[in-house]
């Protein structure tokens, strides 16, 4: 089985322009979306609790929000997820109160109220660790960037490491203006789903680059101008990257289906991720290096090396 | 061209055959069994238990399944979980109050495999189910304890030394003693610097000194004054102790709770982390945990007219009012005669005489000497004992002194009843704290909560891996199957290293396990389509093999470092489950390299390397463009 059936390369430079339009739409909408909306951060950011509270027989989620009420906690969350026996509780950082008394109380007056109440998970974090939290993630991610684009410019060239970084980059704007859009839940777990996107879709760049390095070195293609290289290297990579995605986007939608709550804006963060990744990696990534003043003279001493 | 050599294979099978034996353990599942630790932590077992142990559970017919004797304590294996409350009873009942029985589980696989160190993943809190508390110490507390204890023993050295002063306080962060003359703060500095060179401690990899102090002398109208600042040293090191003497504590009263492998652990400079798997009555750890109870014998001020201005309001320079567990206010002097560090033991117990509940207290070598000296001292009078539990301060009681007690041994009378002697004791025991701790983290998962999580990953993982493996089998044929191959082995290397390293596994480590399965499959894609690409150029089936397989590992090499630098800021920047996502991911990514390298390439190398004439390899279609 052979998907991709090509005859001539795909002239995939001839649409850098619109590509590059298409981009700055999406970035200035993602952009906006941050700034207005902002992201919906999880406790792990910023401090609060969360509980996620079974009943066996189902329940009346106005029940608890009475239950709640009574004991001054007017302004918690409580939602039903996915069935009548689950739901998930959340209450904001109460000055003066111990986040471990907080739960203890909530619990308490649930079981008080029916006793067949079960504590299935609670997350409390301080609004100093959540704080500590957010810094180290933002750190990570500047560690990540920085990391990445060092170590392009070592193997390749900065011309490439710059375009890289922004492909990607540009791929987790798009991650982050999704959850704005949608204000799905940005904690820890969709954090290192980000980071991981980071990670994997570089992986995309540095073949496209790879092979584009090997073309600029080719004998038959010393005439070629920088467009027509890259769309060589794009159209002979393709079948490689739909195959890549696919299988791993396979498993990220075996996460979606049976990861359950905490891995579900996981596996969201990492397919807009995977998605955004292909295109980027080609339309953003390709078109940035060429516009850069990729050349075979910039790659001559490190195709040398190499050999 | 496409050989591989024999040490190659060798190595290849050596590693897959030992993965395999390192994999083992995680099939077995664990069963049920108890485990008797002692109630001091860290103290050794007495081995002459384990007999009792033994004639208990055969007199009830239960069938001890293996008995292990660890340095920890002792662990018995048993057949059901039934079995495993019903032992948990029996045995604590037999060999009393000084162990103290929990709950635990121990892998099921066999002894052979036990024996070669092959243990089933470390499954982290949010798999296995318990509590995680982050807890914050209080360490301008520690800051000010430390210098309360400098200016307790030079008050003692300058008396010794029979310098005059008339007033000495704690003033922030330094000490303020006024001198009637000049020549007696002279000499107050030489018993300062006299006092001993301080400890030594390490302070970013050079070594300092403590106890060095600054001087500063004012004179006032009456006094010549002399302040004395402790250097950030000293501060250092009873930040240092005041961890130290919190970790110890918290050892201690967790043990209390019967918790089979507790975690606590410092983090930072001033965090305690402290995982109890297992445990489901959050309520009673916190309680017990969470506990900043501080223990302090003060003497109670006899003087009715300032016990009366006391209630009035006015509450002399030097005092406390606090209200003792019936309500009735107590003045006491502000001078703390004895803390709770001072406590050996402390245990609930019955009055001979008066048939009451009593606690009995045993001091230290130095608590007894204070405690002799301050109780010959004030006869007929009353010493408190004042709890300070969650901010609220209560006298527990005052009991009136009778007479000079030595030895370290006191008895507290007062208590309600035997529960509350228990309660009391217990908490003594446990130790003081040297500062308070506040729970600033909480993350605790219940037991059913985690069996689901862990189904919801490895049905994550199992599915994915069915629809890769279908979708490289159909796509590349005989080289997807070798594909799907070392995809497996990958997944047996990986699970075999965190088995072996007992690296934590949580749900987003099982997530990145999945996912770098999803990624691993990259390398042979990469590798199958370079050979392809090689055949479409018209090179030999053999040549595109060698090409192919060439000129993937430097692509995968890059690709594959990019994700190794997320790991890594996940590993260093992450905590908690996160950290657990990244190591998988590292490792995933060290063991998809070994694997799609070497063993598929052993593999295609096994099977087309000898042939001398290949027709064509079953790497499924491959669509040829007429070169034009």
């Amino acid at each position: 089985m052979e998907i991709f059936r090509v005859k001539k390369d795909i002239s995939f430079m001839k649409y850098s322009r619109l590509s590059a339009v298409l981009s700055i739409v999406i970035f200035v909408l993602s952009a906006s979306f941050l700034s207005t909306k902002g992201l919906n951060l999880g406790i792990d950011f910023t401090g609060g609790t969360i509980m996620e509270v079974g009943y066996p027989e189902g329940v009346n989620v106005q029940d608890i929000r009475d239950t709640l009420k009574s004991i001054n906690l007017e302004d918690s969350q409580v939602q039903n997820f996915g069935n009548e026996t689950d739901v998930l509780i959340r209450l904001p950082i109460k000055e003066g109160q111990a986040i471990a008394d907080l739960s203890e109380k909530v619990s308490a007056a649930l079981r008080a109220k029916n006793s067949s109440m079960q504590i299935r998970r609670i997350e409390s974090v301080g609004a100093q660790v959540g704080d500590e939290l957010y810094e180290n993630g933002a750190l990570a991610i500047l560690f990540v960037c920085l990391g990445i684009v060092l170590y392009l410019a070592m193997r390749f060239e900065w011309r490439f490491a710059i375009a890289a970084i922004v492909a990607n980059m540009h791929d987790v704007v798009i991650i982050l203006g999704f959850f704005s859009f949608f204000q799905w839940e940005f904690n820890l777990t969709v954090l290192a789903a980000v980071l991981a996107v980071l990670g994997y879709s570089v992986n995309e760049s540095v073949v496209v680059f790879d092979r584009v390095r090997e073309n600029f070195r080719k004998a038959s293609m010393r005439n070629s101008k920088v467009s027509e290289i890259m769309n060589n290297a794009i159209t002979r990579t393709m079948s490689r990257t739909i195959m890549t995605h696919l299988s791993t986007q396979t498993v990220v939608v075996s996460m979606l289906i049976f990861g359950g709550e905490i891995l579900h804006n996981f596996a969201l963060a990492l397919t807009i991720g995977i998605l955004f990744g292909i295109y980027s990696s080609i339309m953003v990534g390709c078109p940035m290096a060429m516009w850069l003043g990729t050349s075979q003279k910039n790659l001559a001493w490190k195709t040398e090396d190499k050999k | 061209m496409n050989q591989t050599s024999h040490w190659k294979y060798f190595v290849i099978i050596t590693s897959v055959l030992l993965s395999l034996i390192y994999t083992l353990p995680n099939f077995y599942g664990e069963a049920p069994a108890v485990q008797v630790m002692s109630i001091e932590s860290g103290e050794k077992i007495d081995i002459s238990i384990l007999k009792s142990i033994e004639t208990t559970l055969k007199d009830s017919n239960i069938s001890i399944d293996k008995l292990l004797v660890e340095d920890i304590g002792i662990k018995v294996k048993l057949e059901s979980l039934e079995d495993q409350l019903k032992a948990k009873k029996l045995i604590q009942d037999a060999i009393g109050d000084n162990y103290v029985v929990a709950l635990n589980l121990l892998p099921n696989s066999p002894n052979w495999l036990t024996n070669i160190g092959a243990l089933p993943m470390h499954l982290g809190l949010d798999l296995r189910g318990g509590v995680h508390f982050l807890m914050q110490l209080d360490m301008s507390k520690a800051k000010d304890k430390g210098i309360d204890n400098l200016l307790f023993s030079v008050r003692k050295e300058l008396q010794k030394e029979k310098v005059p002063y008339f007033d000495s306080t704690r003033i922030d962060g330094s000490i303020q003693i006024k001198f009637k003359n000049e020549l007696d703060r002279e000499t107050a500095k030489d018993v300062f610097k006299s006092m001993g060179s301080g400890r030594e401690i390490k302070v970013k990899w050079a070594t300092k000194k403590t106890q060095s102090y600054n001087f500063v002398e004012t004179n006032s109208a009456n006094a010549f004054i002399l302040n004395v600042k402790p250097n950030a040293y000293t501060n250092e090191d009873s930040q240092i102790l005041a961890v130290k003497q919190n970790l110890e504590t918290l050892n201690n009263r967790i043990n209390e709770l019967g918790v089979a492998e507790p975690v606590i652990q410092q983090q930072g400079a001033d965090r305690i982390v402290v995982q109890l798997p297992g445990v489901q009555d959050t309520a009673k750890a916190k309680e017990i945990i969470g506990r900043t109870a501080m223990l302090e014998m003060r003497m109670v001020e006899e003087n009715q007219t300032a016990y009366d201005a006391a209630i009035a309001g006015n509450i002399p320079p030097g005092h406390d009012l606090f209200n003792d567990r019936f309500g009735n206010p107590v003045l006491v002097k502000k001078q703390v005669v004895l803390t709770g560090e001072r406590i050996i033991d402390a245990a609930p117990g019955t009055d001979s005489i008066t048939g009451k509940s009593i606690v009995s207290i045993t001091l230290d070598g130095q608590g007894a000497n204070t405690f002799k000296q301050v109780t010959r001292e004030n006869v007929g009078k009353r010493i408190a004992l004042i709890l300070i539990e969650k901010k609220i301060t209560e006298v527990v009681t005052a009991p009136v002194i009778k007479s000079e007690i030595g030895g370290g041994r006191v008895q507290i009378t007062g208590m309600d009843n035997a529960q509350n002697a228990t309660d009391i004791a217990l908490l003594l025991r446990a130790g003081s704290l040297a500062t308070p701790m506040e729970i600033v983290e909480e993350r605790t998962v219940g037991p059913s909560m985690g069996k689901e999580n862990i189904s919801r990953g490895v049905r994550s993982t199992i599915w994915g891996f069915i629809a890769i493996v279908t979708m490289m089998a159909i796509y590349y044929m005989g080289f997807g199957l070798v594909s799907v191959i070392s995809l497996s082995v990958n997944l047996i290397f990986l699970v075999a290293l965190l088995s072996i390293i007992q690296a934590t596994l949580t749900l987003p480590g099982i997530a990145a396990i999945a996912l770098t399965l999803g990624m691993a499959i990259d390398a042979n894609v990469l590798i199958n389509e370079r050979i392809r690409d090689e055949i479409r150029n018209g090179n030999t089936p053999q040549a595109s093999i060698s090409i192919g397989y060439e000129k993937a590992w430097g692509t995968l090499l890059d690709s594959n470092m990019t994700t190794m630098i997320a790991g890594l800021a996940l590993f260093i920047f992450g905590s908690g489950p996160i950290k657990g996502f990244a190591v998988v991911l590292v490792l995933g990514i060290l063991t998809s390299m070994y694997s799609s390298i070497w063993v598929s390439r052993g593999i295609i190398n096994y099977i087309y390397g000898n042939r001398r004439h290949i027709d064509k390899l079953s790497i499924g279609e491959i669509f040829k463009v007429d070169n034009n």
